[in-house]
């Protein structure tokens, strides 16, 4: 278990204020000058060191990701974008971070900007995010008061901008570069890669988008350094991570705790432990909606981190903890997921417009079996033909929660179709 | 140059090239639908995916830029998996509706779904409907068909200028349609419906009427407008059912005006197809055309041929302007002019009429001025250049003349000549920028010379050319844009007057004075047909426009689509159109006509075969004898005579869908102009 010293976000509940003076009690804004004094590549080294991934869900090394951006600008300026467009159903932890420690997260602007030699970051916070958005707004405006960004920025020499935009409630835009495409005022569809953002982004300019939380450890990492950050979880899978545990659980909350904590651990320590007792564990989605959720006999020793969820055939995503006690049916559970992932479609390339609302009509007819067992293999080939064929990855995303009811679940609905076919002879 | 492997077979293509071109160089053919060589890439059919070694997923060849060490399959197991699996899915929302499908016979998804598609659907659930969209008179929608490949809506945005359509909505609900409803009414609309790869975008005009495998497809040239775009006119039986735009990459890349795409009702209608003779009452009634012939006779006996008078038209081939040049030389008279709207053309400098840049050329250019004329109305096509040269960067737009909605920005100068002469005289800030320029062009419209002080125009627009270099060894950028196609060629075979002759509006008041005997209508309906006084007028032509309705004789002669003739666009580049269908009831083809009348008038024009007219052609104009090529015309200063003071330039061409007699008489363009141009402005999306 994550002991008190080594937690980053110390204000997660808000138990203390998010202003300014609040946020420089807790340490924030400490020697950002200094941090920022130890150059560029010191700053990306020593977050390549730390073993930091990506934490908004695709888990890329955020100090590799910022080593893309180009050393010397060639004429065009390069952007830092923060994706606050937090939308993935089950996850809720930018949210409190933007409420509660908004310094943290322009702090970590200022850091990750002047490591990308960015000149400016925008912060695309989703639009139902409305008080969180004036938090933030609320830190901007106290940073900029306080000469910590803008012209330079803690005295550093260096200028740089944060800019807040709102969405508009679209899922699709936390896809980095549908983000973008909505940032620019167009419709939000993802774009074709390559070319990648850190080559054209914004505008066309190099460009990186890094989650919330990615970007507001950031100066806590620099500051007490990558060892020990490394030393916290497993290989590869380093650092503090801050899970959102919902569903059938007594408490559910966000917490910090350290990468790489058994599943079981997280929820009978920090949630109060599943409704009924851990004998009364369905499955649990990992790592928010889009990950196939893992049954009962997998969770008992399942450790939360990218490695192992990827060995169990799952991911860990946002580490967003779903939890399903037996209560639970769990292919209406799985279905509604697939009409999220049919209403959230863009509908920009075939297969992901297409199959999603395919996937989701089976769905809602294997709840109460009115299929035929054949359709379950169908569903399956329909997920696969999905998967891995779309612009962007909501196409997987729509496939995997299908796919991991029929990998683990397979019985059932067999059960239910045959159960109906006995009620209807 | 990259080089990379294409099912075992390495290929090197130069830099930029998508694995899709890759691929079809080294001879795999990739099926796509929303891919399309003279548009973005969309990538979002993904119909082309292939398999890449290194790459987990398959990639989308047409966005993928081709890198060297590549490694691609195209015909493994993976790959037909994908595409079934995309073609499963465009199907399952579509209604295989095919047989009352338009698109029938011709669909890039029929065909692909035989090629790469499964056999059978597994798709029980319902399917999704769209509500038809209200393009316009022009354009069919059938949007439950719809693969949403968004070609129509990035060829609107991109090519045509005219951003109005759009994705509505998301997933499955998206739908392709304008924000507000209204039709589409820019100029080149109907290209949507060959880009569109199913039946969800069909011409209105055309619906239901034909299937593709009925059609005899004949290759031909466009003449109403003067830029010559290569068509294909579609026959069955002796009706042409539509006129589709084929590739030329000097003139009309592969795209068509409305007009020219859709005036082809207008073939059918008004038609004369028999010669008519006014009678004693004043009526015209049905006669023979030995009839006619004798009347004509009986008339010309004994007349001074220089009381005879001939026009040419704008629709008019090179053929039969040959033998009216002929004819009107033989009868003795200088009194031929093929200019019906009075353009002060000069026949005797060939450079000093055409459009020296070529349309192609158009894209080498820096600077373009514009000068009283309005292309997007007058030639779509050559609009469609400019704008693509302009997406370029780096073209400066100027414009004199009209203020009107372009498809490219333009910095307007100012409204009439004496912005002209300012730029000629080089006390105007856009010299600074002409001088700057390396290539710069400009196009002279018929607004600017189709009126009093033409000739001064001309020569302040030559002036600008020589002040600014407009004229270099390898570079020509003094432009006329004609309206007419006939125009010229008229001008090459020399339809201008003679020694003493009268140009068209001479001979139309010499006729009202009573000082012309017989003036000779051929195809000629622009003319202020009141003021022809006692005038014998023979009227030569297809349709019964005002020409007719005014004539003493009428001699029914061919449409385009309906007789083999050469037309030279306003480049200069001779093309020939081919005879679709034949002309209707007596009309014959219009040069014999000429050539009979000439025996009947006793001067016996001697050619009797089309290889003989066309060798008179080609010697009064050996441009002629080389067809689909250009040859630069030697330039020198035109000398502007006159004072530079008329009002302000007037674009010549008041509603782009109808212009001469065949759009006039189309239903079709009768549609459009009500929807496009009559349209009241107040009207906005929420009235009715």
């Amino acid at each position: 278990m994550l002991s008190d010293k080594d937690r980053i976000f110390t204000n997660l509940y808000g138990f203390e204020g998010p202003d300014l003076a609040s946020a420089k009690a807790r340490g924030d804004w400490d020697g950002t000058r200094f941090l920022l004094a130890r150059g560029r590549d010191k700053i990306i080294e020593e977050m390549k060191n730390s073993g930091l991934r990506g934490r908004g869900g695709a888990g890329f090394p955020t100090g590799l990701k910022w080593s893309f951006m180009p050393k010397e600008s060639d004429g065009r300026p390069s952007y830092l974008v923060v994706n606050a467009d937090e939308s993935e159903p089950g996850t809720c932890k930018d949210r409190d971070m933007m409420r509660h420690e908004p310094h943290k997260l322009i702090e970590g602007c200022l850091v990750a900007g002047y490591a990308m030699n960015a000149i400016a970051a925008y912060i695309y916070v989703r639009g139902e995010f409305y008080h969180e958005a004036m938090a933030v707004q609320r830190a901007i405006d106290e940073a900029y008061e306080a000469n910590l960004i803008g012209k330079n920025a803690c005295g550093s020499g260096y200028d740089f901008d944060v800019y807040l935009h709102r969405g508009a409630g679209a899922y699709i835009c936390g896809e980095e570069t549908a983000l973008l495409e909505s940032l620019e005022g167009k419709k939000g569809q993802p774009r074709l890669k390559p070319p990648f953002p850190a080559n054209a982004g914004l505008y066309g300019c190099p460009t990186t988008v890094n989650n919330v939380e990615t970007i507001a450890v950031g100066p806590t990492i620099l500051r007490r350094g990558a060892s020990w950050f490394a030393s916290i979880g497993r290989e590869n899978n380093t650092g503090t991570k801050v899970f959102c545990i919902s569903g059938h659980v007594e408490h559910p909350c966000n917490v910090e705790e350290a990468m790489s904590i058994p599943l079981r651990e997280l929820i009978d320590r920090h949630a109060g432990g599943v409704r009924g007792g851990w004998d009364n564990l369905l499955a649990v989605i990992p790592g928010g909606s889009s990950v196939p959720c893992l049954p009962k006999q997998i969770c008992d020793n399942q450790l939360m981190d990218f490695d192992a969820l990827r060995d169990a055939q799952s991911g860990l995503g946002t580490a967003a903890v779903i939890v399903m006690d037996k209560s639970t049916d769990i292919v209406a559970a799985i279905s509604r997921l697939s009409h999220f992932y049919k209403h959230e479609s863009c509908g920009q390339c075939t297969p992901c417009r297409e199959g999603t609302g395919w996937m989701w009509r089976v769905m809602e007819r294997l709840i109460d079996g009115r299929a035929e067992i054949e359709e379950i293999d169908l569903l399956e080939q329909v997920s696969r033909q999905v998967e891995g064929h779309t612009i962007c990855a909501l196409g997987d995303a729509a496939a995997w929660p299908v796919q991991g009811l029929i990998r683990h679940f397979r019985p059932e609905l067999e059960r239910r179709i045959l159960e109906r076919k006995k009620q209807a002879a | 140059m990259p080089t990379l492997t294409i099912d075992g077979q390495e290929i090197t293509v130069e830099p930029g090239t998508t694995l899709l071109q890759a691929c079809e160089e080294a001879g795999s053919e990739i099926p796509r639908f929303c891919y399309h060589e003279r548009l973005s890439i969309a990538g979002n059919c993904r119909m082309c995916l292939v398999e890449m070694e290194k790459s987990p997923k398959p990639v989308a060849s047409c966005a993928m830029p081709a890198a060297d060490g590549m490694v691609i399959h195209t015909n493994t197991e993976s790959v037909k998996k994908a595409r079934e699996g995309v073609m499963e899915f465009l199907l399952i929302n579509h209604p295989l509706d095919c047989p009352i499908c338009d698109q029938g016979g011709e669909c890039d998804l029929q065909d692909q779904a035989m090629a790469y598609g499964r056999d059978s659907s597994r798709f029980a659930e319902n399917k999704r409907a769209v509500e038809g969209k209200d393009f316009g008179p022009l354009i069919k929608t059938f949007m439950t068909r719809c693969i949403h490949c968004t070609r129509c809506v990035r060829f609107m945005e991109e090519v045509a200028g005219a951003p109005d359509l759009g994705g509505l909505y998301r997933g499955e609900d998206m739908e392709i349609a304008t924000v507000l409803e209204k039709g589409l009414d820019s100029e080149l609309s109907g290209n949507i419906i060959d880009l569109c790869p199913v039946g969800a975008l069909t011409s209105q005009p055309y619906a239901f009427n034909a299937r593709s495998w009925e059609l005899r497809f004949t290759e031909s040239v466009d003449v109403l407008d003067a830029a010559g775009s290569n068509i294909r006119v579609d026959a069955r039986g002796r009706q042409v059912m539509r006129v589709l735009p084929r590739l030329n990459e000097d003139v009309n890349e592969e795209w068509l005006g409305d007009k020219s795409r859709f005036a082809y009702d207008g073939l059918l209608r008004q038609r004369l197809d028999r010669p008519y003779l006014r009678d004693a009452n004043g009526k015209l009634q049905p006669a023979s055309w030995e009839q006619a012939f004798a009347a004509i006779a009986d008339r010309a006996k004994g007349m001074d041929g220089r009381r005879f008078g001939a026009i040419a038209g704008d629709l008019v081939d090179c053929e039969s302007m040959t033998a009216l040049k002929d004819l009107t030389d033989a009868l003795g008279s200088p009194h031929i002019d093929c200019r019906q709207d009075g353009a002060k053309l000069n026949a005797s400098q060939r450079a000093s009429y055409l459009f020296n840049t070529t349309i192609a050329g158009i894209e080498d250019a820096d600077t373009c001025l514009l000068i009283g004329t309005n292309p997007r109305w007058e030639a779509p096509v050559i609009n469609q250049r400019i704008r693509k040269r302009w997406l370029m960067g780096g073209f400066a737009i100027g414009v004199i003349g009209e203020q009107r909605e372009l498809t490219y920005r333009a910095d307007y100068l100012g409204a009439g000549p004496a912005t002209l002469a300012e730029i000629a005289d080089g006390q105007h800030a856009f010299g600074n920028v002409l001088e700057a320029a390396e290539r710069p062009m400009l196009i002279l419209g018929m607004g600017a010379l189709a009126r009093e002080d033409g000739d001064a125009v001309l020569g302040a627009a030559s002036k600008i050319a020589e002040r600014y270099g407009f004229i270099g060894d390898d570079w020509n950028g003094f432009n006329v844009l004609h309206t007419a196609a006939a125009r010229v060629g008229g001008l090459d075979l020399g339809l201008v007057p003679g020694d003493g002759g009268l140009d068209t509006a001479g001979m139309v008041a010499a006729a009202g004075r009573g000082e012309l005997d017989m003036l000779y209508l051929l195809g000629a309906d622009e003319i202020d047909m009141s003021a022809l006084g006692q005038c014998f007028v023979i009227y030569q032509g297809h349709h019964g426009d005002a020409g007719a309705h005014r004539a003493d004789v009428i001699l029914p002669g061919a449409a385009y689509t309906e007789k083999s003739a050469t037309y030279v666009n306003t480049e200069g580049r001779a093309q020939r159109g081919r005879l679709a269908v034949f002309p209707p009831g007596d009309a014959r083809e219009d040069w014999t006509i000429v050539r009979a009348l000439s025996a009947v008038l006793g001067h016996a024009l001697p050619y009797d075969t089309l290889d003989a007219v066309r060798a008179r052609m080609t010697s009064l104009s050996p441009h002629m004898i080389e067809r689909n090529q250009i040859a630069r015309a030697a330039w020198e200063l035109i000398e502007g005579q006159g004072r530079l003071d008329g009002p302000a330039f007037a674009t010549p061409i008041a509603n782009y869908y109808m212009t001469d007699p065949i759009s006039r008489a189309s239903e079709t363009m009768a549609d459009c102009t009500a929807s496009f141009v009559s349209r009241p402005e107040a009207l906005t999306g929420t009235d009715a």
